[in-house]
């Protein structure tokens, strides 16, 4: 089964973009740390210290990756994250026992939300621009009428994620792998990966091999929000509480947008991968890291920031023949 | 022949066209009916002229926004310019009236410079609009953030605000008239027959069709594209002039409106991905969504409802879209 996996030329599309990026991220930060003599940056601190910054961003774009992969977007993942920081801080409030009810309640507003959202998209032929865009406001503004601040707090046990270690690894690392090794299975090994891979490629076609194409969105939009509500999980153990802005100042929406296609998936469907994504991850990691240790102040760092967001995809799309719009 | 083609062309987009406008002015009767019955001011002259006014930024923004959508593409990059034009207005004028003018075409020229930046990287560097647009979105923002130094100072001169306030009395019929309000019927009038009643707006419905027969058609899918961004990004010039003599200086005017004009295309029956829409219609899709904005204040509810009830209003104008082309509509 597993043989007709959509054949070899994505993949090895695939393969190479991960590890060009891989290769030119690491490059970038060695010369940034050469440079600037930070050598405190390349020793196990300063190289944890920079996966720290992956996670969040990492996370997000696991979810979207899949949501690209299947043809769809999510523009909603920002409040989303949002929705799920202020959501747990606020049914926390600092209480160790109300911990796994607050987990249980965010990964189940998400779920509900992805499934909406791929509702939307796949049953009322909403495009999923502008489905999720509306999902997002609709998210934002009801959060925003109801919290206007730092909401509630975590207690000490739940800031054991942002903060906790196994060795010199963090948790959250670690679990942004083991997130990152669950999804390259599920999209390589399982009938679902390949579903959504055809579903991508061809809708049309998909549906007349007999996939119910429908179902196989709303799963990708169902796993893009858990992976969403994951991040505001997240965020709130680190910030320590939930902000209704927290989702919307770190741009998540379009920054997760824009690794996943910077490692290389189609935005029209199809093809890429995770691995793809992960690179994309460390590459803004590797930026942001830069930036810091060259002491590019914040506002140059943000034109810079866009100029290279533009180039890193114009690298390998410069070469594409057709039209792109 | 050309007679032929004359007779023959007009039906199918009439057809089309008034579609489309159905679903904006459709949506803007009933919203604004519905403002009237709260507050019965708004029919009058004076009311609807005021509403027109403070709605011409964003018509004006969703009428450029539109070249790009029937091109087949977004322009994300157009409210973090409205901006940049409102704080670098304010810093290069620095209150000096007589600066105004000199820095008016200074902010077109800037305009002119995204606009054709988002183009290129489209047309030739073959990145997607969207995240071209983001980027662009980024430094934009980036470069205002620079200019003002984080914290906006100084303030418009009174000649450069007279764009977006000053009133003419006693005009026959209509009593009040805004300049703004003008402003909004030239660049309708113009982005109308740039649209419907050239070759350019043609080729520009051709590309967003299927750029692929076009280009075979002897299109230039490149210029065409390009055009279609700088339009976008002069009419956001246009509305952040606008803006400045109403919104004051701030990081924030042009926050989330790139949404709104998208939204206002979308809800005026244009089509994402390219092909289809009207400037009639799309102008009708932003007085709706300001008469939905209009309305949320009258009734009370808090301001972070509006987003809610514009998200829900989006998907809804959508979805009947789909569902009544499912119908055949």
């Amino acid at each position: 089964m597993s043989l007709a996996l959509p054949s070899a030329s994505p993949r090895r599309r695939a393969a190479s973009i991960p590890l060009l990026l891989f290769a030119g991220s690491v490059a970038l930060y060695l010369a940034a740390a050469l440079w600037t003599r930070s050598f405190n940056q390349l020793d196990i601190g300063g190289i944890v210290g920079l996966m720290q910054r992956m996670v969040a961003l990492g996370t997000v774009a696991l979810g979207q990756t899949f949501v690209i992969l299947c043809a769809s977007i999510d523009l909603s993942v920002a409040s989303l994250i949002s929705v799920g920081a202020v959501l747990a801080s606020f049914i926390m409030r600092g209480d160790p026992a109300m911990m796994l009810p607050a987990v249980a309640a965010v990964l189940a507003v998400s779920a509900a939300v992805g499934i909406v959202n791929g509702f939307v998209i796949a049953k009322l032929e909403v495009s999923p621009l502008i489905a999720t865009l509306g999902s997002g406001l609709v998210m934002q503004g009801v959060l925003s009428a109801k919290f206007t601040d730092f909401t509630g707090s975590v207690p000490p046990a739940f800031e054991a994620i942002a903060y906790g270690t196994l060795g010199p690894l963090p948790w959250s690392v670690l679990g942004l792998f083991g997130f990152a090794l669950a999804s390259s299975w599920l999209l390589r090994n399982t009938r679902f990966g390949a579903h959504l891979y055809a579903v991508g490629g061809n809708a049309a076609g998909a549906r007349l091999a007999g996939i119910r194409t429908g179902q196989v969105t709303i799963a990708a939009h169902v796993l893009c929000s858990l992976f969403a509500g994951m991040t505001g999980l997240y965020l709130a153990s680190r910030l320590r509480s939930g902000a209704p802005w927290i989702g919307r100042d770190g741009v998540y929406d379009l920054e997760s947008i824009a690794v996943v296609v910077i490692g290389g998936t189609l935005l029209s469907g199809g093809r890429g991968g995770v691995w793809g994504t992960m690179a994309g991850v460390l590459l803004f990691a590797v930026i942001d890291a830069a930036f810091n240790m060259l002491g590019v102040p914040a506002f140059p760092k943000q034109v810079l920031r866009g100029a290279i967001v533009i180039a890193a995809v114009a690298v390998y799309s410069v070469r594409s023949r057709g039209h792109v719009a | 022949m050309t007679v032929a083609l004359k007779e023959r062309t007009p039906r199918p987009r009439f057809a089309d066209l008034s579609r489309q406008v159905n679903i904006g002015v459709a949506v803007f009767v009933v919203l604004y009916a519905a403002i009237a019955f709260r507050q019965p001011s708004y029919v009058e002259p004076a009311g609807v002229m005021n509403f027109l006014r403070r709605a011409a930024p964003l018509a004006i923004l969703a009428s450029g926004q539109l070249f790009v959508i029937v091109s087949g593409g977004f322009d994300l990059s157009v409210g973090s310019l409205v901006t940049l034009v409102v704080i670098g207005a304010s810093m290069m004028t620095g209150g000096d009236p007589a600066l105004t003018w000199g820095a008016i075409g200074a902010l077109y020229a800037m305009g002119l410079a995204v606009g054709l930046l988002n183009g290129v990287a489209v047309a030739y560097l073959k990145v997607p609009s969207i995240i071209a647009t983001l980027g662009m979105l980024l430094s934009v923002d980036g470069v205002a953030m620079m200019w003002s130094g984080g914290s906006p100072r100084g303030y418009l001169p009174e000649n450069f605000r007279a764009f977006g306030r000053f009133v003419f009395r006693d005009v026959p019929g209509v009593g009040l008239l805004p300049l703004s309000v003008i402003v909004l019927a030239v660049v309708t009038l113009l982005a109308w027959w740039g649209l419907h009643g050239t070759v350019f707006g043609r080729r520009v419905f051709a590309v967003g069709d299927n750029p692929r027969a076009a280009e075979l058609a002897g299109v230039r899918v490149d210029l065409t594209r390009i055009a279609a961004f700088i339009l976008s990004a002069l009419s956001a010039v246009t509305a952040g002039i606008l803006l400045g003599g109403f919104a004051g200086v701030s990081t924030d005017v042009g926050h989330g409106l790139e949404l709104q004009a998208i939204a206002a295309c979308v809800i005026g029956g244009a089509q994402l991905m390219g092909g289809r829409g009207s400037v009639v219609g799309v102008v009708f899709g932003a007085l709706s969504l300001f008469a939905l904005f209009t309305l949320l204040n009258l009734v009370g509810l808090p301001q972070a409802l509006r987003d809610t009830a514009q998200g829900l209003i989006l998907i809804f104008a959508v979805a009947s879209g789909a569902y009544r082309q499912r119908t055949g509509g």
